[in-house]
């Protein structure tokens, strides 16, 4: 099994989530994230003083999938996540040694 | 009191009572996420201490007697106030100036947010209102500065120039927040700051144009200002800001608009026709710019108190020299040079307001300095680092 990890632009989430169901994906979970990478952060202006803020707002979009079914999940991320301009993201994945469903006891691909 | 003036003097001053809730929006949104709870506190806990001081003794030495300097103790505990007498029109007075004497200090709280702790706030917000708010209320309604011909119609000079050199006494003592000017405290809710400021901008209807004390033209006249004023200002500052930082941002709306409110506080009952806009633009383009001295003074006067309140109401109070225009008020009061006066009600202006900054800023000072001596006046470097809200109220604002 394989955690697919995505940090994506909060504007695509939507669009993320179509392309991984369409992807027959049964589950996601997303948190609110900050972080800064080539895009950097932004600069506000509160009473003509300017303040940089590093970190910019994103989501991190996590999936559990069975480990044929992860190159397919990558690329539908990588897709529909995608605008062109800098501050697209990033995708990876690790592998996972154990799966349980909490409410039965299921173990593994089972669980998913 | 007329039944259709006591009505209008009742509800202004419920609306003056709304706008203290609404500066702690105003200012709690400007603030830090983890010290809004504390600035909230800070200003609700004016409308609790003050009524009580205010009715026990606080009037009564503000309106008491024909002093020039203070009042006298007739009035302790609302001795001597008639009830039915008048229709009831003293009472209400009593009732309405109390709703300004409870803002009064919490304008102050914008300047001390961050650092201040609440024990010595405690103790500062009523010891302040009867040795610096009820002296001067006094020489301005019923005293020496009065007497000699100053305006000051709904409390430019009273309220807002003596709350905002306060504020400058204050945070001199008080000393900068930690990491201030390198680390930036940028506003924690924009949102919360637009809906105080619409209350402030409801509530000081109540408060210009309540003061007229009456259902009349001259009421309507502080209506109309106190509309206009705000407008303008709140125009120029997004003006301004979008030539000179690059965007029309919803501080510099909310600011200007809160800086027109406090130019026209003074002038609300004197100046009519375009007066009111040319006076809220002239404080919106001032006080946008006063906000900028406090990094090159070094003085950490963290929301503005001193570049809003204490500029603007100088502006305002100093505007009413040049723009107050008698005619149309049935001759009250003397005329500004615009009107055919000559420099003597603009010489009045000025000498009020220094009196009043005078007084202020050295009385401020000294309690100030008197509470950091006894029981401190600044929280642990560890409280101010994590957040008042939790080290001195025990609360949360967002989980």
């Amino acid at each position: 099994m394989k955690l697919i990890t995505a940090i994506i632009k909060p504007s695509k989430v939507e669009d993320v989530k179509a392309a991984l169901t369409a992807a027959g994906v049964h589950g996601m979970t997303v948190s609110e994230v900050r972080g800064f990478g080539r895009q950097g952060g932004h600069t506000e202006n509160y009473r003509g003083t300017e303040y940089r803020l590093e970190f910019v707002p994103k989501l991190m979009v996590e999936v559990v999938v069975d480990e044929e079914q992860a190159w397919t999940v990558i690329d539908a991320i990588v897709e529909s996540a995608r605008t062109g301009k800098i501050g697209d993201g990033k995708v990876w994945m690790t592998t996972v040694d154990e799966l349980i469903r909490i409410r039965t006891g299921e173990r593994g691909v089972e669980a998913m | 009191m007329d039944a259709g003036s006591l009505a209008w003097v009742l509800i202004s001053a419920a609306l003056v009572l709304f706008m203290t809730p609404g500066l702690a929006f105003f200012y709690g949104g400007m603030d830090q996420g983890r010290n809004v709870l504390n600035m909230l506190m800070m200003n609700f806990y004016c409308v609790l201490v003050v009524p009580v001081v205010w009715v026990l003794v606080g009037y009564s030495l503000a309106q008491g007697g024909s002093g020039n300097f203070i009042g006298n103790f007739d009035h302790l505990f609302l001795n001597d106030i008639p009830i039915l007498d008048d229709n009831g029109g003293k009472l209400a007075t009593v009732a309405f100036l109390g709703m300004f004497a409870a803002i009064t200090p919490a304008l102050i709280s914008g300047a001390v947010a961050d650092r201040m702790k609440f024990s010595a706030w405690a103790l500062f917000v009523p010891l302040w209102l009867l040795l610096v708010f009820v002296p001067i209320f006094k020489w301005v309604y019923g005293g020496w500065l009065g007497d000699r011909g100053s305006l000051d119609f709904a409390g430019g000079t009273a309220i807002h120039v003596n709350a905002g050199i306060a504020a400058l006494a204050a945070v001199m003592v008080l000393g900068r927040r930690k990491g201030w000017p390198s680390e930036g405290h940028p506003p924690h809710s924009m949102p919360l700051v637009m809906i105080g400021t619409g209350i402030l901008w409801f509530g000081w209807f109540g408060f210009n144009a309540g003061s007229a004390l009456a259902a009349n033209g001259q009421a309507a006249q502080a209506f109309m200002n106190t509309f206009l004023a705000a407008a303008a200002a709140g125009l120029v500052w997004i003006v301004v800001e979008r030539f000179r930082d690059g965007h029309a941002t919803n501080l510099g709306a909310a600011s200007g608009i809160v800086a027109g409110l406090v130019a026209i506080t003074p002038a609300a009952g004197f100046v009519s026709g375009v007066a009111p806009l040319v006076i809220g633009g002239i404080a919106g383009l001032i006080c946008c710019y006063a906000v900028k001295l406090k990094h090159r003074a070094g003085y950490d006067d963290a929301l503005d108190v001193v570049g809003v309140h204490f500029v603007g109401g100088l502006v305002g109070s100093l505007l009413i020299g040049f723009f107050a225009n008698p005619k149309h008020f049935d001759g009250a009061f003397d005329a500004g040079i615009f009107y055919g006066g000559g420099l003597g009600l603009l010489a009045e202006q000025a000498l009020a307001n220094v009196a009043a900054i005078v007084w202020s800023f050295s009385i401020t000072f000294g309690l100030m300095v008197l509470l950091k001596r006894t029981i401190g006046v600044r929280v642990s470097d560890q409280t101010e680092a994590e957040g008042l809200d939790i080290a001195e109220h025990a609360e949360t604002a967002y989980h």
